[in-house]
């Protein structure tokens, strides 16, 4: 039993490390088929006017004048020392800029994956107890709403609104990291969180209306009510408990999408999540942030997926069981 | 739900809240007043809202917007412009040329110190002047030092410049903040951590992608000091949060270049937008080197066939002004003595017949999206109006970078473009339209006539002379319609209430920050 444990995990980290890789050879290679460098990115149409000479010497100051083999190797071989590179344009090491990006997009996902559950569980247990009636269309408007409204609309008009209206826009004023002014933070990440969150709270109460619908109709359900186990417990415990693994699951994955950075949202509120600093490397061609930084997420993902597997087994006995 | 699954979603909601108070904003360096601190002189700290920090601080090699706007403010030139594009004098108090043009001698300004305390003087110029000539440096300044043969200083306060031929530009070419003078003992990777100049502000912080700060230099060798203690440039990507940044006090002053966001500013009531004419003009590039546009009857075709006002309606709501190819108020063009100053549709079906090609030609044209706010629209309309003409605009819009590839490698036969113009024509256009100009290859034209009329322009020191030169060029350029030549549009600076002392210039210079105060 022990070596067959062993055997999984070796197999899981295997899996894990062959995606990673994957993920790194694709990154690398899609990087270098985008037209231009970082030469060109830093320079603009003034590239055109370099001298042969000035083009050598500028290839060489970026390491372009490797083999492409050599820079992917290097790069890779360089990740594993914790040397995840330099960024030219911020004067520090890409190490550095994650560790101050990451943290920010974390908790902008956390925040927003807490208002999309309480918005969308409730709306969908809502919507589950009397389908086809004016609470169900409530909640078919509120995920059609969610699905349908794109964030840089909500986000835009959001800011509009309450900076030329109220006055309120502290997405204004420098961004204040929670060790820092941990009011301001707060009050900085309310409108992202929420513009985000609404968007997640449709596929979460979508999720959370069929489970509810689906479970209601097991014998359980039926047999618990006929014992007279209280409505209200009946469906928070034995309703919604048991309905619980597909919204972890679409939850999971939601929050694994939002720590690859809401990029959109983040431009629109000036967040400095890991969504922009990927979004930046690209703009300026440097290879090192996106490459790194991308593989940063890609990890997060994966041990978002390892957090959603370890949840099923907490809730659900059945697979604690297999 | 199950206690365990509440515990651990607490435990991760935990984790990452804890993360993120580990997280640092701090900057690279902090030496200066923390933002919003007032600092010895009194007065308030300025925010300037842009939507991207700098991608480099050495002033050297720095082209985009940003980075020139924050490093002209931290570093000094031999020369500067005054608002009105005049020639200054900046860290050389006087200039003088020799009689036959070709020794030009500097005197420097003295007790001029780098933010670092160091004295400047003329081994600093020496130095700088060098290894912006040398091709390891890979200034982007070089070629505008093509006539200075040697740099001698002579003397700690004078710089003597040998040139090959007289070169009348070469003042207004000394004051682009891509020829900022360093100390002599500063290197290029230093300078990129520790920006080490002589301008009005020193750098006081910086947060990567979020801000940069500057604070007043009290050892500026200006009669007037910097009049805010501090100017921060915050960085919010997107220029409608720049708005709204301003609207909720948190910003006072910034540039915008999209006339629709500039109305938006102005529409709220709170904001001042001033605009500003600028040297930037709207072209479509035509490569006559290549297909059928080697013909100079296609190329006045399309000229012909274009209604330049209809351009600018259409694509930039008639936010500009028509122009031919010299946009320098001391030099401007007169776009109605161009051929075909109206759109003339049946002269363009004459020169069509002429080139043979009255079916009608396709010129593949590229076009960038998202390199500036107007240029797609631009290409439609003209599109449309040059298939009335029965010439083909087949479009190709690209992402900026692919965009920037094609052009660099001058890789189309026609390029909607917006291109950076210069206080001297010769800086704007000797570059593009003499036969060994660094950009002639992307320019696809050039004539013995144009290379005499430039070196003409460049010996020449009297301005009125010099002014009719240069119309000459704009002449023999739109004669041959070597490009065609739209519009320039306008930069659009918003403020806030209180603030003062701002001056809008037409190259977009920042420069007069050191006199603008928030009250």
């Amino acid at each position: 039993m022990r070596a067959l444990l062993r055997n999984r995990i070796v197999r899981r980290a295997a899996g894990t490390a062959g995606t990673l890789f994957g993920v790194a050879v694709f990154v690398f290679v899609m990087l270098r088929a985008i037209p231009g460098n970082q030469i060109t990115a830093g320079l603009g149409t003034e590239a055109a006017a370099l001298t042969p000479a000035q083009q050598a010497a500028l290839e060489r100051y970026y390491g372009l004048d490797q083999p492409l083999v050599a820079q992917f190797f290097a790069w890779l071989g360089n990740m594993f020392t914790g040397n995840f590179g330099y960024s030219a344009r911020n004067q520090q090491s890409v190490l550095d800029l994650t560790l101050r990006s990451l943290p920010v997009t974390a908790e902008l996902a956390v925040l927003s994956i807490v208002l999309a559950l309480l918005i969308g569980v409730p709306l969908g247990m809502l919507a589950a107890s009397r389908p086809n009636a004016a609470r169900d269309a409530l909640g078919q408007v509120v995920s059609l709403a969610g699905l349908s409204i794109p964030a840089f609309l909500l986000a835009t008009t959001l800011l509009s609104v309450f900076a030329a209206s109220f006055g309120f826009n502290p997405n204004g004023q420098g961004f204040a990291t929670l060790a820092e002014d941990p009011l301001l933070n707060l009050r900085q990440m309310v409108l992202p969180a929420l513009v985000l969150g609404f968007g997640i709270a449709a596929p979460i109460l979508r999720t959370t209306r069929a489970a509810v619908l689906e479970v209601r109709s097991e014998d359980f359900v039926r047999t618990a009510r006929a014992k007279g186990v209280p409505e209200r417990r009946l469906q928070v415990r034995h309703v919604l408990g048991n309905a619980l693994v597909p919204i972890v699951t679409m939850t999971g994955l939601q929050f694994g999408y939002l720590l690859g950075g809401a990029v959109v949202v983040e431009q629109i509120f000036s967040v400095p999540g890991i969504g922009r600093q990927v979004l930046l490397g690209i703009q300026q061609k440097e290879y090192a942030v996106v490459q790194s930084t991308v593989l940063v997420i890609a990890l997060a993902f994966v041990l978002v997926n390892l957090l959603t597997d370890v949840l099923y087994r907490v809730i659900d006995p059945r697979v604690r069981a297999s | 739900m199950p206690r365990g699954a509440l515990s651990a979603a607490a435990l991760a909601a935990t984790l990452s809240l804890a993360l993120a108070s580990c997280s640092s904003s701090s900057g690279s360096d902090s030496s200066g007043p923390a933002p919003g601190a007032e600092g010895t002189g009194g007065g308030k700290p300025l925010v300037v809202g842009v939507t991207s920090d700098p991608d480099t601080l050495f002033p050297w090699k720095a082209t985009q917007f940003q980075a020139v706007n924050v490093l002209q403010n931290l570093y000094g030139t031999l020369t500067e412009f005054d608002k009105d594009l005049n020639v200054v004098p900046g860290l050389a108090e006087s200039w003088d040329a020799s009689e036959d043009g070709k020794t030009l001698t500097l005197k420097l300004r003295q007790g001029v110190t780098f933010a670092d305390g160091s004295a400047f003087d003329s081994a600093d110029v020496k130095s700088s002047l060098d290894k912006i000539m040398d091709e390891k440096t890979a200034a982007v300044a070089r070629a505008s030092l093509s006539s200075v043969k040697s740099v001698e200083a002579p003397d700690a306060n004078t710089v003597v410049l040998k040139l090959s031929a007289p070169d009348a530009a070469l003042p207004a070419n000394l004051a682009t903040v891509n020829m900022a003078m360093l100390s002599s003992d500063d290197t290029e990777e230093k300078l990129t951590a520790t920006p080490n100049g002589t301008g009005p502000f020193t750098l006081g912080k910086r947060v990567p992608s979020q801000s940069i700060t500057l604070t007043r230099n009290d050892a500026y060798w200006g009669a007037e000091k910097a009049k805010s203690p501090s100017v921060e440039f915050r960085v919010i990507p997107d220029e409608s949060s720049i708005v709204s940044a301003m609207q909720s006090g948190n910003v006072q002053l910034a540039v915008f270049n999209d006339p629709l966001v500039a109305q938006t500013a102005e529409g709220g009531g709170t904001i001042t937008v001033a605009k500003t004419p600028q040297l930037n003009y709207h072209v479509l590039q035509l490569n006559a080197r290549r297909g059928e546009l080697g013909d100079v009857n296609v190329r006045l075709a399309v000229q012909c066939a274009i209604d330049r006002k209809q351009v600018l309606d259409t694509a930039a709501l008639g936010e500009g002004e028509v122009t031919g190819p010299n946009t320098a108020p001391a030099f401007k063009s007169d776009p109605d003595k161009r051929p075909c100053p109206t759109r003339d549709l049946a002269k363009a079906a004459d020169y069509l017949g002429k080139a043979g090609k009255s079916g009608g030609v396709t010129i593949k044209t590229i076009v960038s999206q998202g390199e500036y706010a107007t240029s797609v629209n631009e290409a439609q309309s003209l599109k449309a109006q040059l298939a009335e003409a029965k010439i083909n605009l087949d479009l190709e819009v690209l992402e900026s970078g692919a965009f920037v590839d094609r052009w660099v490698a001058a890789d189309f036969d026609a390029a909607v473009a917006l291109n950076g113009g210069r206080p001297d024509p010769d800086g704007s256009y000797g570059r593009y339209f003499t036969s060994d100009g660094n950009l002639n290859k992307v320019a696809g034209y050039s004539s013995d006539k144009l290379d005499k009329l430039f070196a003409e322009g460049k010996a020449t020191t009297d301005q009125a002379a010099r002014k009719a030169i240069y119309d000459q060029v704009a002449a023999e350029l739109e004669d041959n319609a070597a490009w065609i030549w739209l519009f320039s549009g306008y930069t659009y600076t918003a403020t806030t209430s209180g603030v003062q002392g701002f001056t809008p210039m037409a190259n977009g210079s920042l420069q007069s920050l050191r006199a603008t105060s928030v009250s």
